[in-house]
């Protein structure tokens, strides 16, 4: 492993791929925590996959298969179909997704049929247009990460500059229509700049795949911070560090092809994060829910305990027929309540220890405020008849 | 509806009216939402605006502030249009609008109110976070100023906006249900406010929902179903008969 990450220093093609990798990951990271916040995520999807008819067509008009050529070609396909997407939202009643999901197989359906074209065509230079679709990163040169690091530049420029008005924009919009912020048009850049993002992805992950570098960075991060600056920094970081173990992983066997792995790198850093994220991962919340519980049932434990110790005598069988419970059930609670400090053994059998006493008095305040439910006693029953 | 005079202190001040509404019209496809809306707010004044559900009510205050498109009419600030008079104008949106799982805190949210000031490209700074908490404590939050916004109550997300509005120090604000399912701690600091804001001469034009308390907590009122079914001080305009034209004749009346 060592060997390998001293080769990004000297391999050539490692070191190219790596970097065009951590690049995508950088910028798919901070355009996908905004596309996430304003619930655009799929809209990163539709317009990477709307990006492959714009590569064919780039290069049936120019016959060139300059990678930036085409990656223009892609980017203004992909622009195009958000538009378009965002025109449809406003002037017709179709939903969201399906204008979403409609919008995407039909750019990519064309973009499909355009590649069968070119490649049944007689052009023999067409080969290794489809490497789009799915990516093909060990063709990455340095002349490509040049590219990506002006694109990505561009795209981070943009957002350190108006991050406040991107900020406002992503949380309340309308807010930001009444103080006279321009929220279409900002709204169209983001867009535009995500566009960015996506040219970036087109060699490394492809089309297909592009939507993960938008979406699970940010999502990743979303789980470790509740601050906004914090979590854009967070998900460029993980987009990084999936693009640079993507392209080791791959670059330590023979036929692991990156892009896929990149994917299942930031996938992984995803998982992770949903589970063990302090606060928000699953994990702790599975612990804290266990944990009321368990205080809940001691308290209501407690409670029983303290009415029996004030108006009858406490001891496992009396336990055990208030609660409705075995005898020997009613023994454990009584050990665990003793364990707690809260019971203890007197002459006359079991008593509450004035901890548990004043224990259970606080409890039984705290319960005064809480609304009535139904079940109490009697009285109440008879009392809330419906008349 | 109510027909100004035409003599010639009336036209004065009506020319610099906080907000001056005229043949506003709101359609959402074919269905008109508000129809032909003149209006007239006067200056200094807690203002409440009062209909039925789905009588345009927030409509009528996105509509004034270009959130939403007019069919028709004409909307004055000052005698100023909405871009002329921006800065001089607050709003505070109804709390649901927002998702308030963002990743911020209560202090940058209300730090969002000094934007506007702070003009394009330019980052909030110690002074505009000072600022901030000086309107946090207006509305008593200012021990929340870290919180992230998650972990507020109705209540405090009503006052953490109220608080945004307050830092953009305007002379003329529009809010939109705040007293809407908010505890009797954030009714009561919202009524503060509303009061300091009518002692320091700015204007407030709220919509509400509550009949009840309408009379108690404004100076003026407009009744809107659709249409202006009425507007004019309150006295004036809190009949029965006015009541019943707005709200239909099934209304039970509160005493």
């Amino acid at each position: 492993m060592f060997e390998l990450v001293s080769q990004i220093f000297t391999d050539y093609t490692l070191r190219n791929v790596a970097l065009g990798s951590a690049m995508l990951g950088v910028i798919g990271g901070v355009l996908g925590a905004f596309a996430m916040l304003r619930r655009q995520s799929l809209l990163g999807d539709v317009l990477a996959h709307a990006a492959l008819p714009g590569i064919c067509l780039a290069f049936i008009l120019t016959g060139s298969k300059a990678p930036l050529i085409l990656l223009l070609g892609g980017g203004l396909a992909g622009w195009l179909a958000s538009l378009l997407v965002l025109a449809v939202l406003r002037n017709t009643r179709l939903p969201e997704d399906s204008a979403l999901g409609v919008m995407l197989s039909s750019f990519f359906g064309f973009g499909i049929a355009l590649l069968t074209f070119i490649q049944h065509g007689n052009n023999a230079n067409q080969a290794g247009l489809d490497k789009f679709i799915f990516g093909q990163a060990a063709t990455i040169l340095a002349s490509d990460v040049l590219n990506f690091i002006v694109l990505g530049g561009i795209a981070l420029l943009v957002v350190g500059l108006l991050y406040k008005e991107f900020k406002l924009l992503s949380f309340d919009p309308g807010y930001a229509v009444s103080l006279g912020l321009p929220v279409r048009g900002l709204g169209t850049l983001l867009t535009s700049l995500t566009v960015l993002a996506v040219m970036v992805g087109l060699q490394t992950v492809g089309v297909v795949l592009m939507a993960a570098m938008l979406i699970a960075p940010a999502a990743a991060a979303r789980q470790w911070t509740d601050r906004l600056g914090t979590m854009i920094w967070l998900s460029a970081l993980f987009g990084a560090m999936a693009g640079v173990s993507g392209a080791l992983i791959s670059a330590s066997r023979e036929n692991l092809p990156t892009g896929p792995l990149v994917i299942l790198s930031i996938s992984a850093i995803l998982l992770v994060s949903l589970f063990f994220a302090p606060l928000r991962g699953l994990v702790w919340d599975w612990a804290r829910t266990r944990q009321n519980r368990r205080r809940i049932h001691l308290e209501r434990l407690l409670l029983d305990a303290h009415v029996l110790h004030n108006h009858d005598v406490l001891t496992p069988q009396t336990l055990a027929e208030r609660r409705r419970e075995s005898v020997a059930m009613a023994q454990r609670h009584l050990e665990a309540l003793r364990s707690l400090g809260w019971v203890q053994q007197s002459q006359k059998g079991l008593a509450l220890t004035p901890a548990g006493d004043q224990k259970a008095h606080e409890l039984e305040q705290a319960m005064r405020v809480l609304p009535r439910a139904k079940g109490e006693p009697p009285a109440t029953f008879l009392g809330s008849n419906p008349s | 509806m109510i027909h100004t005079q035409s003599n010639p202190k009336a036209l004065l001040s009506q020319s610099l009216a906080p907000l001056e509404v005229r043949d506003l019209t709101v359609a959402y496809r074919e269905k008109p939402v508000l129809w032909d809306v003149d209006l007239q707010v006067p200056v200094g004044q807690l203002c409440a605006i009062v209909g039925p559900n789905g009588a345009g009510k927030s409509t009528l205050i996105k509509a004034v502030l270009g959130l939403i498109p007019k069919a028709s009419g004409q909307v004055k600030f000052f005698g100023q249009t909405l871009v002329e008079a921006r800065s001089r104008i607050g709003y505070v949106p109804q709390r649901g609008s927002v998702d308030w799982d963002f990743p911020t805190s209560v202090l940058d949210v209300v730090v969002m109110g000094l934007y506007g000031k702070l003009g394009w490209f330019r980052r909030p700074g110690k002074l505009e976070r000072d600022a901030a908490l000086r309107c946090l404590e207006q509305v008593s939050m200012s021990e929340f100023a870290g919180r992230q916004i998650s972990q507020l109550s109705g209540g405090q997300q009503q006052r953490v906006f109220l608080a945004r509005a307050l830092a953009q120090d305007s002379d003329l604000y529009f809010m939109d249900e705040p007293f809407a399912g908010v505890d009797a701690v954030t009714e009561d600091a919202i009524l503060r406010v509303l009061h300091e804001l009518k002692e320091h001469g700015k204007t407030v034009v709220v919509v509400h929902h509550d009949l009840e308390t309408v009379r108690a907590y404004f100076d003026h009122l407009t009744l809107l179903n659709v249409q202006v079914i009425a507007s004019g001080p309150m006295d004036e305009t809190f009949t029965p008969e006015n009541l019943k034209r707005t709200y239909g004749e099934r209304m039970i009346m509160v005493s």
